[in-house]
């Protein structure tokens, strides 16, 4: 068991360890030099461009030689130190998504759970039913099938333009201030509906056809039919097969959870909510390395995070990993 | 008299049409009987078995009824059947080693399989581990996983669950083939123990191995294509059978141990007819060496002596009789 995780954690060091040196190295082998084409906007103000080019030379540490700027940037890493955002200067990066990165929790993670939970249900319904597998496994595909982009748009043509039942832009008023009063949770809350509702449809389709298929093949399964053989009722046959379809889709849980920190962008983007997917866009657009190099360590962050909870978890409810587990240990 | 079995034909439904891979079969297990059933790889001794057992999507009960210990099962009305299976009629499946959920303990899933027959766990559970400790195992594998288990481990455990209700009829199918000659024999001599301590009152061995069954089967049953050729005691269809068909498939075994499947082919020329539109008369006659005009009509399943039945013209008591100017002559001919 030690062993084990030992090796784990050991390959996690790793992984991280080069990705965080590959996004260290992007600005630096990125054509075009983006901190010259930042520059050209205090074109019109000399004193501010020098300044600027000044400061970024030295937090780049383009002065220093390469290793020595490596270097410095794992010590910002560890101090939790991303530099300063060049869009929304004078701002550090770590500020700046901390400010985003809220809206983008509250929307997208309950938007992942519930997902999960329905689409799962859906999926195991279908899978034992023919009349709503025949509704909804067509509606699953068309709904997953359909451009997401589209989906959100036409919730917020419809329901937000059209109808103006539902605010269909921003993630509160504008011209509000986020404070914790109740009409200003409510106001957060009407604009959090549309994107919400579209992006849980979205993910729902997904869920509901990977549950019905893991669902179908574990009732074919010799201990399926054995059980049926002994005269076990439906109930029993479908928990164990509900509860051995579970586990492929905790993996999917786990990842969609971990990439969350990347933001939903187009979501984010129909709906003009301000969250990280909707910083991003605006970094990348805007040649902000610093707040790109941000994002993408908190992407490798996330992705990592919920690779290693899902490891754990397995070796939780599974006992096919803790078998090889002990297999491995010798 | 456990099981009779009357003119039971089970079909499968498929696109082509129905394949009829058991055909107007009749025959009786008595208590007490172990009786084997042989015949080349698809000619219907699982479909036999997982029948009377539980029909699935695409079996069909088209005809015949299955009487056990003078009760007719309800084969079609798969709800009634539930409260049968297990506790009257049982079964070790073809798949036994996979047969268990490989994320539940086995002792989970011994307690939710009684649990569904309304029988508490803590009842057997005494039962259950003396009956572990009889074939062998320890009673630790009820805290493992069944991939912690070897596949021999995996089998015995099933076939110590599945007889844990005392049914009165068990179906072993294929229980040996994966198995090396020793833990054959000592499986063989588990299904003689489990029916002398009274844990199952009479039981179908499905097999390949002709030799498992000199071992252990009380009587032996021979199919082809779909029908029954020959049942009588094993002694009998090993040093005495009657049908041209059993005759070549004992006689292609010059040793004990080897499996007729390998050998019968090379014995027998040409292969079983497709049971999807089987010949007439007798399904075997093309491939027989003895096959004459009167064997374009089906000939019946008759007793020639007592307790040993075959479904042969040249046998046949009737073929004198009946038809006695045509075929008389060429049978005694060909028994000669
Ligand atoms: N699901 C199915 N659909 C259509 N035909 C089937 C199906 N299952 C079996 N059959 C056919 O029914 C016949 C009998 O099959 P069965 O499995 O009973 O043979 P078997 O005697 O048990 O063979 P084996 O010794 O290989 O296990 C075969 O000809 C097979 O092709
Ligand atoms: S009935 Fe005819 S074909 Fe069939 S086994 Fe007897 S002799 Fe051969
Ligand atoms: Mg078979």
């Amino acid at each position: 068991m030690r062993r084990y995780f030992l090796k784990k954690i050991s390959i996690y060091l790793l992984t991280f360890w080069v990705a965080v040196t590959i996004d260290w190295g992007i600005p630096r082998l990125m054509p075009g030099n983006p901190l010259q084409v930042f520059l050209l906007k205090f074109r019109a103000q000399p004193d501010a461009a020098k300044y600027l080019q000044a400061y970024f030379y030295k937090a780049f540490g383009f002065n220093e030689p390469l290793w020595k700027q490596y270097l410095y940037y794992w010590d910002g890493i560890f101090h939790w130190n991303l530099g300063v955002s060049m869009f929304y200067y004078p701002t550090p990066v770590a500020t700046v998504i901390g400010q985003h990165i809220f809206y983008t929790m509250g929307l997208l993670v309950p938007a992942i759970i519930c997902a999960y939970f329905v689409g799962n249900r859906l999926g195991a319904m279908a899978a034992r039913r023919k009349v709503l597998d025949n509704s909804i496994l067509p509606a699953s595909y068309l709904i997953s099938g359909t451009p997401y982009q589209w989906f959100a748009m036409l919730l917020a043509f419809f329901l937000g333009a059209l109808w103006h039942l539902l605010p269909e832009s921003n993630a509160f008023a504008f011209g509000t201030t986020p404070v914790w009063t109740w009409t200003f949770i409510g106001n957060f809350l009407e604009h959090w509906i549309l994107p919400f509702l579209s992006l849980f449809f979205i993910m729902l389709g997904g869920w509901a056809i990977g549950m019905r298929n893991l669902i179908i093949y574990e009732l074919e399964s010799d201990y399926a039919h054995w059980l049926q053989m002994l005269g076990s009722p439906a109930r029993l046959v479908r928990r164990y097969a509900y509860r051995n379809a579970v586990l492929p889709q905790l993996t999917g849980l786990a990842l969609a959870l971990g990439t969350f920190v990347a933001g939903q962008i187009v979501t984010e983007i129909v709906f003009n909510y301000q969250g990280v997917g909707l910083l991003f866009f605006n970094a990348i657009t805007n040649s902000d390395i610093f707040l790109m190099q941000g994002a993408f360590l908190l992407v490798i962050i996330g992705v990592l995070v919920a690779n290693f909870v899902i490891d754990i978890v397995y070796v939780l409810v599974d006992p096919r990993t803790r078998v090889s587990m002990m297999g491995a240990e010798g | 008299m456990s099981l009779r079995v009357e003119g039971l034909k089970i079909y499968y439904r498929t696109l082509y049409g129905d394949v009829k891979a058991v055909d107007d079969v009749s025959f009786t297990v008595d208590d007490g009987e172990i009786m084997g059933i042989a015949g080349e790889s698809g000619c219907g001794k699982s479909t036999l078995g997982n029948g009377i057992m539980r029909l699935d999507g695409r079996m069909r009960k088209v005809g015949g009824t299955v009487e056990l210990d003078g009760v007719e099962l309800p084969i079609g009305d798969d709800r009634a059947m539930d409260r049968l299976r297990y506790k009257e009629l049982s079964i070790i499946p073809q798949y036994a080693m996979s047969a268990l959920n490989p994320t539940r303990r086995i002792r989970t899933i011994t307690r939710d399989l009684l649990k569904t027959k309304k029988v508490r766990y803590s009842a057997e559970i005494e039962e259950f581990r003396r009956r572990l400790d009889l074939v062998g195992l320890d009673e630790k594998v009820l805290r493992q996983y069944p991939i912690e288990l070897s596949g021999g481990m995996k089998q015995r455990i099933v076939m110590v669950i599945s007889t844990l209700l005392n049914p009165s009829l068990l179906i072993a199918d294929e229980i040996t083939s994966a198995l090396d000659v020793s833990t054959q024999r000592a499986v063989g001599e588990m299904i003689i123990e489990f029916r002398d301590r009274g844990y199952v009152k009479s039981v179908m061995v499905i097999t390949h191995d002709l030799s498992i069954l000199a071992q252990i089967s009380t009587t032996i049953l021979v199919m082809y294509a779909g029908k029954l050729a020959e049942k009588a005691s094993a002694d009998t269809i090993i040093n005495a059978p009657l049908h041209p068909y059993t005759q070549l498939l004992i006689s292609s075994l010059p040793e004990v141990g080897v499996r007729y499947e390998d050998r019968v082919l090379s014995g027998i020329v040409g292969t079983p007819p497709s049971l999807l539109d089987p010949p007439e008369g007798c399904r075997f006659h093309d491939r027989c060496p003895f096959a004459f005009e009167r064997c374009h009509e089906e000939p019946p399943f008759d007793e020639v002596a007592p307790g040993h039945f075959v479904a042969c013209w040249l046998r046949s008591k009737s073929s004198v009789s009946a038809d006695a100017a045509a075929a008389a002559p060429v049978a005694d001919g060909g028994e000669g």
